[in-house]
């Protein structure tokens, strides 16, 4: 079993309501130091031994993501 | 004097903004200079054909938009009328095609959040939205994602901000296949003396910006999506895309409504296409005010935003008002409480300019007039299209009918077509009962809404068959609005009045601008017989694909009365031995029909006459036994025909019925004839004769067809199906397609 981590974030420039709301709702608990929140998902993916990074791009691209919108970053993860 | 663009460089930035040179050369004549690039942007939204309708305006006229129910016409965010003891219903449709091909569930859900906003504009609750979609067939991955994101998108937002989604209608074809439609409308009940325009007056007067932050969200969105056709390059078009936020539009809704209660303001705009420019440049004509803006007052979301970008940017979920200096403490504490921000960006002044100041420089210094009003108004070239002759002269006799014993399978075979079969796949993931108005729920002909603490409740619904109106544009636009007003009437509303949402492709072809005019022709004359205004509505072209136009699509939603709720009718079969009549008579419609679409896999021929007279007596018919409380169940007749139409009353009530069809038609087109003018409607047995007397009182034909009962659809001598064969072909069609199969 090989594991790809990957994170999912709203492009630069895309409005992120989720973040946006708990940007502000952190400087209301008294939080002022918070200049910018920006909150995206992260996947977990378990995928055969061998299974390429090109591969996992196309999962995302169709599926994971939404890539008119949303970038996102695959780091393969070692097994410890 | 702001900096103004280099003579050689401003004209190109001008054609590249999507601006002619003639009108490039317009501005500079008015301002007696060139423009700044600030200016320049501001000009080139304001003049698109999305904020300035200068191919459509001309025709638009043709309308008619006064009424006794009239309070307020076209020309601001929302039309509004009088439903009676004080209160008002404001509504309007609007378009989100281009945005939608791009990213469909953020398409439709903004689209479902720029109509709201242009309904609690006018001081009114939004109380129900609906929506009118065309795609393209299912059988491609790229039209199910489309379909699936816009009714998600829609659901996803409507849900969140809790106005229901009561109604809509969708049909698929290959001619929106490149081109999605996503027609948003919303409806929004006020007390009369609460209505507000965005109107900016009082020299001195603050402007307030309030909600959501600025980015670069949709920059150009109006000019550069919603007036050029789609090709290659929309891939390049992608990081506009807005994204909505559903939660703080509701706030947004009751910090308005609250402010307006209060009297705090003196006008209220929402920012939609091409932002504050538009918002503010409007409400600055109709006030004949100036206004002087700090763009660096407003909230920004991303660093380093140009002057030009603040003053376009799309971002959602935002409100411009104007108020009395006094009044700002209190307005801004309102804001606060629903924890909104909000700013003041500017005020208003007696120059009759609009300046942009960008801290201590001037960055835009325009007449404020020009924007909104200025803008060139074209006489676009019309030239009937060749493609007609041919679609129409398409032979429908030729084609052959189904033989005696296919007439069941053929009407299980409509019935599961992807633009008749239920749209229960759809309307499940809407909230369509929130706020407890919702008398009629999604799947009869019109949705019902209660006027609450009144007896009298709406009705409305959104109708238009992009079929009839390829094969001939000024039928096609009739039939939309008789199917819109026999709808409601099948509610037992009187039709009050309409908005529209005008979809066509690039109205500077000339073949293309004359479908637009002969459907606005066609409407304004249906709108007149019926004595039904247009009140508000929106224009959206260039809805093109590689060179290929959409159907031309005049969507109407029209808006009903009804003065007692408690006789409101739906269309479900009731009881046993209830007597089935239809109003109107059945002649040999076989021209873009779903029957011909079916069987031979061609739109052609002429689509059926419209006899408007006859349409409003059948209407009134209809809606006077309902008033008289002796109508059990009332369904019109149109896709399909009057099978289509007895099979969803016996799906929907689960009974079945046994009828007789006497006339000399072949019984195919008995059955699937789209003729106009019909409605089928259910009585006691007693009440009968007095259905036929108010038909005979109108001068309309009538048929007694049989009576309801036992648990099959049997048509004498044609059909014999069990009702729940009827039911798994109606509802099994969407989810099957949208699942690939």
């Amino acid at each position: 079993m090989a594991r790809f981590d990957i994170y999912v974030t709203y492009k630069k420039g895309i409005f992120d309501p989720p973040g946006a709301t708990a940007e502000r709702a952190l400087q209301n608990l008294g939080y002022e130091e918070v200049s910018s929140v920006k909150i995206g998902k992260f996947i977990q993916l378990e995928v055969v031994d061998g299974t390429s990074m090109d591969r996992v791009a196309e999962m995302c691209g169709k599926l994971l993501a939404n890539p008119v919108i949303e970038d996102y970053r695959i780091e393969p993860v070692e097994e410890a | 004097m702001p900096e103004i663009l280099d003579a050689e460089l401003a004209p190109k930035l001008a054609v590249e903004l999507g601006l002619k040179l003639e009108e490039y050369d317009k501005i500079v004549e008015i301002l007696g200079r060139r423009p700044s690039v600030t200016e320049l942007y501001m000009y080139s939204l304001m003049w698109s054909e999305h904020c300035s309708y200068k191919h459509s305006r001309k025709a638009l006229r043709m309308f008619p938009t006064e009424g006794e129910h009239v309070l307020q016409g076209p020309g601001e965010n929302a039309g509004v009328i009088s439903v009676g003891d004080g209160w008002a219903i404001a509504f309007k449709m609007e378009s989100h095609n281009h945005p939608s091909a791009i990213e469909p569930y953020q398409g439709a859900a903004t689209g479902v959040g720029g109509i709201i906003r242009d309904i609690f504009t006018m001081g009114a609750r939004p109380i129900a939205s609906l929506n009118s979609l065309r795609f393209g067939t299912l059988d491609k991955a790229r039209q199910r994602y489309l379909f699936e994101g816009a009714v998600a998108g829609i659901g996803g937002y409507g849900n969140c901000l809790g106005v229901p989604t009561v109604g809509g209608e969708v049909y698929f074809d290959e001619a929106y296949e490149g081109n999605c439609l996503i027609n948003a409308m919303a409806i929004g009940l006020m007390r009369e003396e609460d209505l507000t325009l965005a109107t900016a007056s009082g020299v001195g007067n603050l402007m307030l910006l309030i909600g959501s932050t600025t980015g670069r969200d949709g920059i150009g969105g109006a000019s550069t999506l919603a007036s050029q056709e789609f090709d290659e390059k929309a891939e390049d078009k992608r990081p506009s895309v807005q994204v909505g936020d559903p939660f703080e539009e509701k706030l947004l809704i009751e910090a308005c409504l609250e402010l307006l209660g209060e009297k705090l303001l003196v006008a209220l705009g929402d920012l939609g296409a091409a932002g504050l420019t538009s918002s503010a440049s409007e409400m600055a004509s109709r006030g004949g005010v100036g206004l002087d803006i700090d763009v660096t007052k407003v909230p920004q979301r991303e660093e380093n935003m140009q002057a030009f970008e603040i003053m376009v940017s799309e971002s959602q979920e935002r409100m411009l008002a104007v108020l009395e200096p006094e009044n700002l403490e209190a307005a801004q504490a309102i804001c606060a409480k629903w924890g909104l921000r909000s700013t003041v960006i500017g005020t208003v002044t007696d120059t009759g300019h609009f300046v942009v100041r960008e801290g201590d420089t001037v960055v835009a210094d325009i007449p404020a007039a020009t924007l909104a009003d200025d803008a060139p108004i074209y006489d676009p070239e019309m030239e009937r299209p060749a493609y007609l002759d041919e679609v129409q002269s398409f032979d429908v006799r030729g084609v052959k009918l189904p033989g005696d014993d296919e007439l069941g399978e053929t009407l299980l075979k409509l019935l599961a077509s992807p633009n008749i079969c239920s749209r229960r796949w759809i309307w499940e993931q809407y909230d369509h009962q929130v706020m407890l108005n919702t008398v009629v729920l999604p799947g009869s002909d019109a949705a019902v809404l209660r006027i609450k603490d009144t007896d009298s409740a709406i009705a409305v619904s959104t109708d238009c068959n992009g079929r009839y109106c390829y094969l001939e544009p000024y039928l096609g636009a009739q039939i939309a609005f008789v199917e819109a007003a026999r709808n409601v009437a099948c509610a037992g509303a009187r039709p009050v009045a309409i908005t529209d949402c005008l979809n066509f492709g690039n109205p500077e072809k000339p073949e293309v601008f004359w479908t637009f005019h002969q459907a606005v022709s066609g409407l304004s004359d249906a709108c007149r017989a019926f004595k039904v205004p247009v009140i508000s509505g929106n224009v959206s072209l260039y809805n093109e694909s590689f060179g290929q136009p959409i159907y031309p699509t005049p969507t109407v939603g029209l808006v009903g009365l009804i003065r007692n709720v408690e006789r409101h009718t739906t269309a479900d079969f009731k009881d046993e031995g209830d007597a089935i009549i239809m109003l109107g008579e059945t002649h040999r419609d076989l021209g873009g029909s779903e029957l011909l679409a079916l069987i031979d896999g061609t739109v052609g021929g002429m689509p059926p006459s419209v006899d408007l007279w006859r349409e409003q007596q059948v209407c009134e018919a209809a809606i006077c036994c309902i008033e008289m409380g002796i109508v059990k169940s009332a369904h019109d007749c149109s896709e399909g025909g009057l099978a289509v139409t007895l099979a969803e009353s016996c799906i929907a009530g689960n009974i079945g019925a046994n009828i007789v069809i006497e006339n000399r038609l072949r019984p195919a087109v008995s059955l699937f004839s789209e003729t106009q003018g019909r409605i089928v409607v259910t009585t006691a047995v007693e009440d009968a004769m007095t259905v036929a007397m108010m038909a005979d009182r109108l001068r309309i034909p009538y048929a007694i067809l049989g009576q309801v009962g036992g648990t099959s659809l049997v048509i004498e001598d044609m059909l014999d199906v069990p009702v729940s064969e009827l039911r798994e072909s109606h509802e099994a069609t969407l989810e099957r397609l949208v699942h690939g199969g």
